[in-house]
């Protein structure tokens, strides 16, 4: 079976690698690129813990092969943080939003991907948009918790530096 | 499996057609990798349709309808704010299908093809008249999209033809429509039954109406008799008795594990009337 070369950029990198057609973009991400923090939970799209942007629209790594991805700019979790912690990152280790840690990565990815649509969302638009986001420890109460005050940091460094 | 990135219909027809093994068309995908993954489907021929121009993109027909690419997601849909203006029922269903992430990738034309009879997108195209446009290796042609599904998981679509594009009609001035569906938690699950009503309005009356129901038979159904039963009304109670009783009426659905075959019949007749009722107050410009 002919393998599909792929070129994209990960995280700002340009990336390049030899894809069998049926393998996901998780599976290219996490065995050819090494990039780990983006987990496998269910692989069928229900869980979101293989959360990933492509071209700056949210969706499941497992759900898109990686063969689509060419041409595409992707980015993880292990693009989250830059010199510090992400503001979210920060604020999940301190409202504890997080137990065993399986979902934060997609988690994560996912609520950056909200702030930056909509930098003062509700509780409820919170939920709604974390919906396929599944986290069998800690429940859901902290991590709203948590991305809201993460969002209120984010809104006051956002205006001290305008 | 052969991953083949056509530039044109023409030629995914082309490659649709020569396929002598199990052949699927990927669009968003939401489906075709969970079958996959599941090992239902096993494609010797997997066809993306993205790299043909076009199918990313939202049009504004000559006629004032709305052209839909085959591959446009629902986050894009929802965010089109004269689309949702013009079709808010259609787009409320379509946004309704998955998480955040699925939006991201999945699609109108997916979400009809995989055949579900309780796919949430279907029944406000079934209400608003959309036209599918399939195409095969003898061309193309348009047809009502009430004539694309044919029971669960099946399409009308003959070897080698893949829909190209779907299409809205124009909106009717004082028309609205609008989707509701049963689901018994707030997200991420699969419609017991819906219901999409599409109106037109002359005055206070009902002018034009399409109702369209989901999960309660083989496919989505399209009813002439809901329909009738609200067309020259004022959508007063009798109205909406009358429309929760033809919607009964037509509902023919089976027991299983999401509602016994009485609830569902039961709940067709509350959201057709419920989404009549939110058809109307759109109609009127309310904001509903």
């Amino acid at each position: 079976m002919s393998k599909i070369h792929v070129t994209a950029t990960v995280n700002g990198d340009p990336v390049e690698f030899l894809a069998d057609p049926r393998e996901t973009l998780l599976d290219a991400l996490r065995n050819h690129l090494d990039l780990t923090g983006t987990k496998e939970g269910c692989g069928t799209g229900d869980c979101g813990a293989c959360s990933v942007t492509v071209d700056g629209t949210l969706v499941c790594s497992c759900l898109m092969l990686a063969a689509e991805a060419n041409g595409k700019r992707v980015e993880t979790i292990e693009g989250m943080a830059k010199e510090e912690l992400h503001p979210l990152q920060r604020k999940f280790i301190e409202h504890a939003a997080l137990q065993c840690g399986f979902c934060t990565p997609g988690i994560l990815v996912a609520a950056k991907a909200l702030l930056e649509r909509n930098p003062d969302p509700t509780d409820t638009e919170i939920r709604y948009w974390l919906a396929g986001n599944l986290c069998r420890c800690t429940g859901y109460d902290k991590i709203v918790r948590a991305v809201q005050d993460a969002a209120a940091e984010m809104r006051q460094d956002h205006r001290g530096a305008a | 499996m052969r991953y083949h990135t056509p530039t044109t219909f023409q030629d995914a027809a082309a490659i649709a057609a020569a396929s002598t093994g199990t052949l699927r068309f990927l669009a968003g995908g939401t489906d075709v990798l969970v079958q996959m993954r599941a090992g239902m489907v096993q494609p010797d021929d997997l066809i993306d349709l993205k790299h043909i121009p076009g199918v990313d993109r939202i049009e504004k027909t000559p006629e004032g309808g709305w052209r839909i690419g085959v591959a446009v997601p629902g986050i894009v849909l929802g965010a089109h704010k004269e689309l949702v203006r013009d079709w808010p029922g259609v787009v409320e269903g379509m946004n309704l299908v998955g998480s955040t992430q699925v939006q991201g990738r999945a699609t109108l034309a997916g979400n009809l093809c995989n055949g579900s009879p309780a796919a949430d997108s279907v029944p406000g195209l079934f209400a608003a008249g959309a036209v599918v446009t399939v195409t095969g290796p003898k061309g193309s042609r348009d047809i009502p999209v009430e004539q694309v599904p044919v029971g669960p998981g099946r399409t009308s679509l003959a070897k080698g033809e893949v829909i190209s594009a779907i299409t809205l009609p124009p909106r009717a001035k004082n028309g609205g429509d609008a989707y509701l569906r049963f689901i018994p938690r707030t997200e991420m699950d699969i419609a017991v039954v819906g219901c999409a009503v599409n109106l037109r309005l002359d005055g206070d009356r009902v002018a034009e109406a399409r109702v369209a129901l989901g999960a309660v038979a083989p496919t989505v159904i399209l009813s002439e008799a809901c329909a009738q039963a609200i067309i020259g009304t004022t959508l007063d109670d009798a109205a909406l008795a009358a429309l929760a009783k033809a919607a009964k009426g037509a509902a023919k659905p089976i027991s299983d594990k999401r509602g016994t075959k009485e609830f569902r019949i039961e709940v067709a007749g509350v959201l057709a009337r419920r989404a009549a009722r939110i058809a109307y107050d759109r109609a009127k410009g309310m904001k509903a």
